[in-house]
């Protein structure tokens, strides 16, 4: 069989046709926000900085119109990768649901973790918990926020954070998204290197423990800041 | 000992099926599960009842016809044992076990315990196999292969098709079965050749047989009576990838 030259977007359709491709673009997607998770965690941290102003300037900075084409390019880039994650999640469950018509009476799970098993659920909780946290503390349309010198371009983070924890019911809902957002890491962190064809008897197992110990790391460091707050260690 | 059995009695595969109480009291601890379905048979018969239908060959867990839901855990609680290999010694007097068949909406029901697993055939008729002349066999060591990718084509070729992956993963996946095809063919001078076209074609069969996908839970691995590691799965998606990426393995359209 020689190779048929074939039409980049027929060549695309196809390979997303199969659940391998679907998996494959969940674990590209999957890549992209797992670092934004980081790069957002690292933000976060800066609240604790003996520097009361830093986590503002870093928000300044995010905000400055000079970056402004930047910062948009990020987003949309972040908004595609979201799309695309749930759109072929919701296929390939549908799919999969389907392979399936009539269950068992009497069914055990062996190895997969409840983490594995529950990520049809953590990932639309999680995405729910998205939504809120930018009307939150992006939009500023479910609790009021407060701009430094009323200049848009200069959110007072610091302020708008500890504000919002201060409501128990917001904090909650925060620590129990980031809960589920670990579990979903624990899960899919290693999941996406076995998606992308990688697996060694040597490597997979230390993969599954970076796994797991990047998904705490998430949660412990976000999770801090509202229990610092809820508990009277960090004021405004 | 006494083992009450729960088992999935299905009278065809157009039949509503439903759950049905046995009561089996004289259950010797040497007889194998499907001695101890045997002893049940035995007694429905003499009763004027219809037998429990169950598949089953060679009884000494190398031809892959045997297999059933065993509470909840296909090939029952034994790791690495088919059914005809599990022995009632390893359950306790008094013991109730659910009993159903694999479940998938592409291995049908055929009756009771009995399902239609002829999609594998299909994938292996679409990729799982190599283009060799017949005839005299050839010669043995004439094509030399690297210990190691020997003993990984042969850990994986030890997959004998029996279902339990299929039955066992949470999505009703082929992805063990595949994997188990594409790397035992794949790491084999023999197989290299036809590797991208071998995925290519197993991947759509699968999706036309309307197998699920993988979403990595290992659920087939615990249960897999030969022990094929889903590093086979991992090994599809690469040889999937790598085959699209380059553009080759696709029939023209």
């Amino acid at each position: 069989m020689s190779t048929v030259v074939v039409h980049p977007i027929h060549r695309a359709v196809r390979f997303y046709e199969a659940p391998i491709g679907k998996k494959a673009v969940m674990a590209a997607t999957g890549v992209i926000l797992v670092g934004y998770v980081f790069a957002h965690l690292l933000g976060n941290l800066q609240i604790y900085s003996s520097d009361a102003q830093q986590i503002n300037r870093y928000a300044a900075f995010l905000h400055n119109p000079a970056n402004a084409v930047a910062l948009w390019a990020a987003r949309s880039a972040l908004l595609a990768a979201v799309v695309l994650h749930i759109v072929a999640a919701t296929q390939l469950w549908l799919q999969n649901r389907a392979a399936r018509p009539q269950g068992y009476v009497k069914k055990k799970d062996v190895p997969a973790s409840y983490a594995a098993r529950t990520m049809v659920w953590s990932g639309p909780i999680v995405a729910a918990f998205i939504v809120f946290h930018i009307m939150h503390l992006t939009m500023g349309s479910v609790l009021p926020v407060r701009d430094i010198g009323l200049n848009p371009n200069t959110p007072d983070v610091r302020w708008n954070v500890i504000a919002g924890f201060q409501n128990p019911a917001v904090a909650g809902f925060y620590i129990f998204a980031m809960i589920l957002l670990c579990m979903h890491l624990y899960h899919g962190i290693w999941s996406l290197f076995q998606s992308l064809g990688v697996n060694h008897p040597r490597y997979t197992p230390w993969i599954q423990k970076a796994s797991a110990a990047l998904a705490i790391l998430v949660a412990v460091g976000n999770c801090s800041i509202p229990i610092a707050v809820l508990s009277g260690l960090l004021t405004y | 000992m006494r083992i009450t059995l729960h088992i999935w009695r299905q009278e065809n595969a157009a039949a509503k099926g439903r759950m049905v109480r046995y009561e089996v009291p004289n259950v010797n601890e040497h007889m194998s599960f499907l001695e101890m379905l045997d002893v049940l048979n035995e007694e429905l018969i003499a009763k004027g009842e219809e037998p429990v239908a169950f598949d089953h060959d060679c009884r000494e867990g190398i031809c892959g016809m045997c297999g059933a839901m065993v509470n909840g855990v296909a090939h029952g609680p034994l790791a690495a044992t088919t059914l005809c290999q599990l022995h009632m010694r390893h359950f306790k007097d008094g013991d109730t076990l659910y009993i159903e068949p694999w479940r998938a909406r592409a291995f049908p029901v055929v009756k009771d315990l009995v399902v239609d697993r002829s999609a594998f055939d299909r994938l292996i008729a679409a990729g799982g196999f190599i283009g060799v002349s017949t005839g005299s066999a050839p010669d043995g060591n004439a094509v030399l292969v690297p210990k190691e990718k020997a003993d990984l084509a042969m850990d994986a070729a030890a997959c004998i098709g029996c279902g339990a992956c299929v039955a066992m993963c949470p999505n009703a996946s082929a992805s063990l079965f595949m994997g188990a095809k594409i790397a035992h063919l794949g790491l084999l001078p023999q197989g290299d050749a036809e590797r991208d076209q071998r995925v290519v074609a197993m991947v759509a069969q699968a999706n036309a047989e309307l197998f699920g996908s993988c979403t990595n839970m290992a659920e087939c691995e615990a249960v897999c009576p030969k022990g094929i590691k889903i590093e086979v799965i991992a090994r599809m998606n690469r040889d999937f990838l790598g085959a699209k990426w380059s553009g080759r393995g696709t029939a023209k359209e």
